[in-house]
């Protein structure tokens, strides 16, 4: 038995001659929240699901929970609740179906105090014998959520839980995690979105199925130097000054942020000398600017696919 | 691997889904109690393997007491309906080239006379064999009227142009089905081809549909044990399997008045049986097709042969000795024979067993595929 959650070394998995995850290592500390991110087709649903015992990896070794990956997947589904990307609870059953379902399938014991409380505790009493396919997108993700936590798991493993969903469902939603997480409970989350990420304890970051950092937000802020400058003015003079800045080698890349431009460079030298002469324009207002962690991750992404700076 | 027990209450709450999710799918459920009613009323009273009244065109170029007598019996006989006197050969040609007629004969010229005198006219019956099955038995209804239909005419001076007997007589007992009622032989037929259908693409469509929607993904990432999941999903199907079959048989009993020869409880456990059989099949494609589509395919890919070359619409005895053998590797096969058996001959248990081993033999290589193949991760 270790700190660990999840404690896995070097996992491979290829579907045909598709490499989708090469070398994957995470640990993830109990009690702890992790952040997982990395573009569209990157690997992290194929790592979630080798952590959950629903794929095999072809290689690599690990335990989840203290149970190997490999050997003792029906233990880890036990004790593991798992949200798929995707809704997949039964929409021809109704929501307390499909938590009671769900619930003898654990073999709860607590199946007829359990349901009930779930169903309070996510306000969806009165409306227990509406069908789930029914229930609008944000509802069917507060739904997932109940049904995988219902069997009290010790880690979550949840996958894009938040996609489609409006900001305060999300926002509640993480108040719900952290909640659970000041409980001892440990959560797996792969996410898109920045400020989801920032709400983590740590974070992974993985393209083309290669993990490319790990740490807390500020350790992975500061791996990379990024410097940012912030241009902002009217409209027309930004429109004209970002195709300029766009080919200059000191500068990595140029964001539009309504009125502003972020412009981010990995050397501060080279980025202040290569602005220079576009700062004399008077229209402009030039303000130093702290990266974002999504300049960060824009950042690293193309030197994982091996694309030339 | 860390072992895990069957659980019972896993298994029973995988077949309460299973039912709820059916009882709210009212096409489905409307389509298994629908189907049998309707192909059993429908093949029951449509199909008919000894066609009557043929349509049959005459050139008659002898009019005479002879040939009347002769067109009479053919009527008589129930299988040729004459609708057409025809002038010419022309005509007759053209009236079979149509299909407006099944048959065409031809007395020719003199006739009467030339058989008075002895010379053995030749009496042409020109059949539109097109349809082998149709024709059959009027052809040899035919052959045995002219034995017997101008008896009363060729009498006295001419008694020596009569037939005569044969040195010995023939007897013969249909036996099981003396009158050749044909829904003797489809209603049994129906409840195999019926079950077949319904059993094979229900389960594979209820598997398959998991993985479609994606909750396959969910049940997987449960303790559900595989056996858990085939067992309990198909479970249902058997009880939907057992009324499909009590429907078919009050039908055949009341309405088409089916003899039942045999006991009815051992009948039942034949059929469940062949249900068993059918689901293992059904679990086993879906393991197999990755999507609905593919499993409907699958399951008319066996349905087809299951229905052609098991002796269901052609005689079985008829067929090449390889195709006898393709034949008898399906359920349905040996099925027919086990229904057929037990309603028209009442046989007994003992009788069954040569028909009952090669259906569970079957049923124990298909399990074993399907379960070698069942994905309890999602690879």
């Amino acid at each position: 038995m270790n700190d660990y959650a999840i404690d896995v070394q070097g996992l491979n998995k290829s579907f045909g001659s598709k490499h989708v995850v090469k070398d994957f290592s995470l640990q993830v500390r109990r009690g702890e929240i992790y952040g997982f991110l990395g573009p569209n087709g990157s690997g992290k649903t194929t790592s979630i699901r080798m952590l959950c015992g629903l794929l095999k990896p072809d290689s690599g070794s690990g335990t989840c929970l203290g149970y190997d990956v490999v050997r003792e997947t029906a233990a880890i589904k036990r004790e593991v609740g798992y949200m798929t990307q995707r809704f997949s609870l039964w929409e021809d059953l109704t929501i307390r179906e499909n938590l009671d379902f769900v619930a003898r399938m654990y073999g709860m014991t607590d199946r007829k105090a359990a349901v009930p409380a779930a169903l309070e505790q996510l306000g969806l009493t009165e409306r227990r014998d509406q069908l789930a396919g029914a229930l609008s997108g944000g509802w069917k993700q507060r739904l997932a959520l109940a049904a995988c936590m219902l069997h009290r798991p010790r880690l979550l493993l949840l996958d894009e839980p938040t996609a489609g969903v409006d900001p305060q469902a999300r926002r509640d939603f993480w108040e719900e995690i952290h909640a659970l997480a000041a409980g001892g409970i440990s959560v797996l989350v792969s996410t898109h979105y920045m400020d989801e990420a920032e709400r983590c304890h740590r974070l992974a970051y993985i393209a083309y199925g290669s993990l490319l950092a790990t740490g807390t937000p500020d350790e992975i802020m500061h791996r990379v130097s990024l410097s940012t400058w912030a241009v902002s003015g009217p409209p027309a003079p930004l429109a004209q000054l970002a195709p300029k800045l766009h080919g200059l080698p000191a500068i990595a890349h140029v964001t539009a942020f309504g009125s502003t431009l972020h412009v981010t460079g990995e050397d501060e030298a080279a980025l202040e000398r290569a602005l220079a002469p576009f700062r004399a324009d008077p229209q402009l207002t030039w303000r130093r600017a702290e990266p974002t962690l999504e300049d960060v991750f824009i950042h690293l992404m193309p030197k994982a696919n091996g694309a030339p700076q | 691997m860390t072992m895990q027990a069957f659980s019972w209450s896993r298994w029973v709450a995988i077949i309460v889904k299973e039912f709820i999710q059916l009882k709210r799918d009212r096409l489905t459920f409307g389509m298994i109690i629908g189907i049998p009613v309707l192909q059993l009323i429908l093949f029951g009273y449509a199909i008919n393997a000894d066609p009557k009244r043929l349509p049959t065109a005459v050139l008659a170029a002898d009019a005479g007491p002879y040939s009347r007598s002769l067109l009479a019996a053919m009527q008589t006989s129930g299988y040729f309906r004459i609708e057409r006197h025809a002038q010419s050969e022309a005509e007759m040609d053209e009236l079979l080239a149509h299909g407006r007629v099944q048959f065409a004969v031809t007395i020719p010229e003199n006739f009467g006379r030339k058989l008075v005198r002895g010379e053995r006219p030749a009496l042409l019956l020109e059949a539109d064999a097109s349809d082998p099955a149709a024709i059959g038995n009027a052809i040899a209804a035919l052959g045995q009227l002219a034995n017997t239909a101008l008896a009363r005419d060729l009498q006295g001076p001419l008694a020596e142009l009569a037939p005569r007997a044969p040195p010995f007589d023939v007897r013969i007992h249909r036996r099981y089905n003396p009158e050749g009622v044909t829904a003797y032989n489809i209603v049994p037929g129906l409840i195999g081809t019926i079950l077949t259908m319904t059993m094979v693409l229900m389960t594979g469509l209820a598997m398959t549909r998991e993985r479609e929607r994606g909750t396959f993904e969910n049940l997987l990432s449960t303790p559900a044990l595989p056996i858990e999941v085939m067992t309990g999903k198909i479970m249902p199907y058997i009880l939907i399997g057992l009324i499909q079959v009590t429907l078919i048989l009050a039908a055949a009993l009341l309405l088409f008045e089916v003899p039942m020869q045999g006991n009815p409880l051992l009948l039942y456990l034949v059929v469940s049986l062949f249900i068993a059989a059918n689901l293992s099949l059904g679990i086993t494609f879906s393991s197999i097709a990755r999507n609905q589509l593919q499993a409907m395919q699958m399951t008319f890919f066996f349905f087809l042969p299951s229905i052609l070359l098991s002796g269901f619409m052609f005689p079985f005895r008829g067929m090449p000795e390889w195709a006898q053998w393709l034949g008898s590797v399906l359920p349905l096969t040996h099925f027919l024979l086990l229904v057929r058996g037990i309603m028209l001959k009442g046989n007994t248990a003992l009788d069954l067993l040569p028909h009952l081993w090669p259906i569970v033999l079957f049923m124990v290589v298909v399990i074993g595929i399907g379960l070698a193949l069942y994905r309890r991760t999602l690879d």
